[in-house]
């Protein structure tokens, strides 16, 4: 029984939540044009999967990651710059989808405390330095 | 150095391990919420996906009237959970209108027999192109569209019983 049990957990197919529908057209199919190809390659690489979280849309084997592509390379071929189409999305879903942060009140601390903590690592080994040379 | 200086560094750490610890048992938000919330529509217009019901294009908003606008699928295993809440929210008079995600007439046709048809229209989104357009990041997901065609409030995922009366409540106060 348990046996058998395990044979049907073997060849159970496991559900996805996912329809059963094929792949946008862009999705998997990239643009003729090289140069425009490497513009969306590069933008894709930016884009935060929504469904995913922690990957980017060129990474993500989701179907709305497909969807986003196919979105970011029919507007590409449309002749519509990167920056746009980014600008598109954050107004949709907010700088949440962007793994490009603007320089804003929320993200200023990430930008300014590396410069903050080297600015103190310099100042205290300036510090130890003196002290040093003045105890022989 | 002066002897209360000592303590510094100490302190600095007990704070650092203190904001740690408040961030790990704060509840995290993982929903995506649309950004377009408080702000119009989009414009769009979808064909139809069943026979006899009309697609779903922006025009079918801002007529006055407060809609929802509901994202679902076929294949939405939640969305089936949902039905039932959607329809008491059309006994309640509420018109609701639907995008339905990557998929096929038959498929809807056999889902609106199966669980219910409480829309007034479904367009048709092969390439989830408006659901993007929504800043929506499944399904389902609900919209509360007041009378001018602007978006009031965002419900992501299935409408449970206890949250019809406080949709009935939005739609109300969105005219």
């Amino acid at each position: 029984m348990r046996w058998f049990a395990l044979v049907l957990l073997a060849l159970a197919a496991p559900a996805f939540a996912d329809s059963n529908q094929p792949p946008a057209p862009l999705a998997n199919v990239q643009l003729k044009d090289p140069a425009k190809e490497a513009q969306a390659q590069t933008l894709m690489l930016t884009l935060r999967c929504v469904v995913c979280q922690g990957q980017s849309i060129a990474d993500s084997n989701a179907e709305m990651a497909g969807d986003m592509r196919s979105l970011v390379r029919t507007r590409i071929a449309a002749g519509e710059s990167p920056q746009a189409i980014r600008d598109w999305l954050i107004v949709r879903y907010g700088d949440y989808v962007s793994y490009d942060p603007p320089f804003s009140a929320t993200t200023a601390p990430l930008w300014i405390a590396p410069l903050a903590l080297l600015a103190l690592g310099a100042w205290l080994a300036r510090a130890s330095f003196k002290r040093r040379r003045r105890t022989p | 150095m002066k002897r209360p200086l000592i303590w510094v560094p100490f302190l600095g750490a007990i704070a650092l391990f203190a904001v740690i610890a408040w961030g790990l048992y704060q509840p995290a938000d993982r929903v995506v919420h649309s950004a377009l919330v408080g702000q119009k529509l989009p414009a769009f217009d979808l064909p139809p996906i069943v026979p006899g019901k009309p697609g779903l294009a922006t025009l079918t908003f801002a007529t006055g009237k407060p809609r929802l606008l509901n994202v679902f699928a076929s294949w939405c295993i939640p969305c089936i959970a949902e039905a039932p809440q959607l329809l008491k929210l059309k006994e309640a008079g509420v018109e609701i209108d639907a995008v339905a995600v990557r998929d096929t007439p038959e498929a809807i046709a056999d889902f609106l027999a199966r669980n219910g048809d409480p829309y007034a229209s479904i367009g048709d989104d092969k390439a989830s192109a408006v659901q993007l357009a929504l800043g929506s990041a499944g399904v389902p997901e609900t919209f509360v569209i007041d009378g001018e065609g602007r978006i009031v409030k965002q419900h992501v995922g299935d409408i449970r019983a206890d949250e019809v009366a406080g949709l009935i409540a939005a739609v109300r106060n969105a005219r």
